[in-house]
């Protein structure tokens, strides 16, 4: 389902005396269908950003990373909005929404755009959020004045709102307590059985050991850390 | 799939000086396409060299009327279109939202005849429909019904801004040109705006180009983005990743100078 | 004879009248430009309908002239006399009678026929004028039939008044094509537009000429769900008891007394000397003034 191969980034800082900073060289990696697959690696060795890279959120300098049969290194800018829409989900580390508009809303979103009709996507936001133990009296308010907690729950609830393919996990359960930890673990485990590819970062040795087929260490494509 | 609008090779110039050169994408239905870049960047004039306003002196700027039995869907080219078709394509199916809402409004007609302007222009003749629409689009723009006849000097700017979009949206345009739509508005009135043609936006299915020197509302309100720097596009593709990783220096600096809050 | 050349401007001058006067006849509600001339009359006081009438006049025409329906006001005499000494044409108030009518903000009561012209004083020939200041985009609208800022002062005058306000001067379509301002008539008189008699519009302040050839399509401007009604006073003359005819409004006393009476001074008359007579009226007296 997700194919990465080959992949190199680097990062060059115009305006800061023209610095390159090479970030990952060569990787290359496949997640098949019901896979959960592990990011590892020390904080900076590139996890969130092999992420990025494969949302198309961060460029690629060469190689492929195919999802489905879509190569997001080289797709033209619709393609990877389709994607996102119907295909790729991605649960970032924080969760960035538009202001004014209700966590109900923010939910219900990746239903909405591909076609649902709102009463019935409402009512699934309404579920996520109430299995996600996020109070009723919260869901008609934007989430901008949430605690860390609680915005990590509506950007999980968000992420598994519609049934990507593929879905990619940045520490979904960072700020969790043990209680909603268990929650989302659940819900991960559900995706997996549903057949979802999933690429996820856990600092949480137990939740790895839980969901993850494989671990793949990143520290060895990062240039200057590999052995 | 066709494109809704192709642009290629685009160029305008002012006598020596580049006002935009070298200008080619696509733009699919649904798409909304960003224009950034600071005074001088030639984003303004691409914008309305697009929408027609002025002539270019290079490149075409094809649009797909639908023309039925046409194989590539019906893309004309709008640059060497007649005068009264192109026109008639910018009351109907084109739409230009102007920075200062009196240059898009007529400020002695009441807000209804403003909004059934367009509408009694494509020949609706019955006074009841059209007042009728009027309401329904002051009602979508949270303008109250009871405004109807006033006129615009009477409305606070952003509900002159509001206005001046329902009055373009009210004949079913597909694709939208904006031009600072929320420059000079308050904060808190521009966010109102903001919320609004998102909302529209999607609703309707718009496709709309939108020039803007505010990274926030690029961010807020378009898929994708075009940079530009005296004239020329230095750099294009997803809002979020132009935004998130830019590569050109002066991307990078614009960025990187955006006042977080 | 007089030492004018006939009709007083000179035959150039006439030539390029005509050759805009058979434009406009040709193009039905086009404002055709012309070299208006300076006119021993200020603007504003008839040299667009006298500059046309000149022009069309012939030695074996009879000329009437009526301003708001009348023959005896200031400018109606005026103008008769002017053409009496220039051109030494033949006279009358009668309307069978008359080939040539200069008009000011009227349209005779009696149907016109066929070999007779109608002359209309206009001042401002431009429909969107108001709407629109600018004569370089009125003339782009025109010329590519955007006709929606006309229906636009239409609506604005339903939301304001209920119906539409516009009593005189109110715009019409010809032929399906032009919109045009036929001069300040009452709107009473606009279904008149579409008759057996040749119309000239002459603009001279603003230098434009128009016509309608006989039986020209004219249409009101309307809404579908207000549609158009050439409005009068609901009374008959007080002197000659027609229904039918556009009236003036006196005001008798300070009582507040008043009286109404055909506009169309000729009509009226003729009326009475057939023997009608209306509420206030008396038997026609030859000799009254």
């Amino acid at each position: 389902m997700i194919s990465i191969q080959n992949v190199s980034k680097s990062f060059t800082l115009h305006n800061q005396g023209a610095a390159v900073i090479p970030v990952m060289h060569s990787a290359s990696l496949d997640v098949a269908a019901g896979e959960c697959i592990a990011l590892i690696g020390a904080s900076g060795a590139g996890k969130s950003t092999l992420m990025r890279m494969i949302y198309g959120n961060y460029l690629t300098a060469s190689g492929r990373i195919l999802v489905g049969d879509v190569d997001v290194a080289s797709a033209a800018p619709r393609q990877i909005i389709a994607l996102r829409r119907t295909t790729l989900g991605y649960v970032s580390q924080f969760l960035r929404v538009v202001p004014r508009v209700s966590t109900l809303d923010v939910v219900a979103e990746p239903l909405l755009v591909t076609g649902t009709e709102r009463a019935a996507a409402q009512d699934i936001a309404r579920g996520l959020l109430a299995r996600l133990n996020i109070p009723e009296r919260l869901w008609s308010l934007s989430p901008t004045t949430f605690s860390g907690g609680e915005q990590q729950r509506v950007n999980i609830a968000r992420g598994f709102a519609y049934p990507y393919p593929a879905l990619l996990l940045d520490e979904p359960t960072a700020s969790l307590d043990p209680v909603n930890r268990e929650t989302v673990l659940c819900m991960v485990e559900e995706a997996k059985a549903r057949g979802t590819a999933i690429i996820g970062i856990f600092h949480d040795a137990d939740a790895r050991a839980r969901l993850c087929n494989r671990e793949v260490d990143v520290t060895r494509y990062t240039p200057g850390l590999a052995a | 799939m066709t494109p809704l609008l192709q642009v290629e090779n685009i160029a305008k110039f002012y006598g020596p000086r580049i006002g935009c050169t070298d200008v080619s994408f696509d733009l699919y239905p649904g798409e909304v396409m960003g224009i950034v870049g600071e005074s001088g960047s030639g984003k303004s004039t691409l914008l309305n060299t697009l929408a027609g306003h002025l002539t270019p002196d290079r490149g075409a700027v094809r649009f797909d009327t639908r023309a039925d039995g046409q194989h590539d869907g019906g893309l004309r080219d709008t640059v060497t279109m007649s005068e009264p078709e192109r026109r008639m394509l910018s009351r109907t199916d084109w739409a230009f939202v102007h920075q200062h809402a009196r240059d898009g409004l007529r400020m002695n007609v009441s807000a209804g005849g403003n909004v059934g302007e367009r509408l009694m222009a494509v020949n609706a003749r019955h006074y009841g429909q059209i007042r009728d629409t009027a309401i329904d689009w002051l009602g979508r723009v949270e303008i109250a019904a009871d405004r109807i006849d006033d006129r615009p000097t009477a409305f606070s700017g952003g509900m002159q801004q509001r206005l001046q979009i329902a009055r373009n949206l009210v004949t079913g345009p597909r694709l939208v040109f904006m031009d600072e739509p929320t420059g000079g508005l308050d904060v808190s009135v521009q966010a109102r705006l903001l919320d609004l043609l998102r909302g529209l936006v999607r609703e309707m299915g718009l496709s709309a180009i939108i020039v803007t020197h505010d990274l926030a509302v690029v961010r807020l309100l378009a898929d994708r983005l075009m940079v530009m720097k005296d004239g020329r596009v230095v750099e294009s593709g997803l809002t979020d990743q132009v935004l998130d990783d830019p590569q050109h220096a002066y991307t990078q600096l614009l960025v990187s100078s955006v006042l977080q809050v | 004879m007089s030492d004018y050349n006939f009709a007083y401007l000179d035959e150039q001058t006439k030539r390029m009248i005509r050759r805009a006067i058979l434009k406009g006849l040709a193009i039905p509600g086009y404002q055709v430009p012309f070299a208006s001339r300076e006119m021993p009359m200020p603007y504003g006081w008839g040299t667009g309908g006298v500059q046309v009438s000149a022009a069309v006049l012939t030695p074996d025409d009879t000329f009437k002239v009526i301003d708001q329906g009348a023959d005896d006001t200031t400018n109606a005499v005026s103008i008769r006399r002017f053409f009496q000494k220039t051109a030494n044409v033949a006279v009358t108030e009668a309307t069978a009678d008359a080939t040539v009518i200069q008009t000011r903000h009227r349209i005779p009561e009696e149907h016109l026929r066929a070999g007779q012209i109608l002359v209309y004083q206009v001042p401002i020939p431009e429909p969107l004028r108001f709407l629109e200041p600018s004569e370089v985009e009125t003339r782009k609208m025109h010329a590519l039939e955007e006709y929606g800022l006309m229906h636009v002062k239409l609506y604005e005058d339903i939301s304001q008044h209920g119906a539409i306000a516009t009593a005189y001067a109110y715009p019409v379509k010809v032929e399906g094509r032009y919109v045009m301002d036929p001069s300040p008539i009452p709107k009473f008189d606009n279904p008149k537009l579409n008759m057996a008699a040749i119309q000239l519009f002459g603009a001279g302040r603003e230098q434009r000429i128009y016509a309608l050839p006989p039986f020209t399509e004219v249409i009101s401007l309307d809404f579908d769900d207000y549609p158009f009604e050439p409005t009068k006073a609901d009374h008959a003359c007080d002197l000659c008891g027609a229904e039918d005819s556009y009236l003036d409004e006196l005001i008798v006393d300070d009582a507040g007394g008043r009286m109404f009476m055909c506009s169309d001074t000729d009509y009226c008359t003729s009326r009475r000397k057939a023997g009608h007579i209306g509420a206030q009226g008396v038997p026609y007296a030859e000799d009254a003034a």
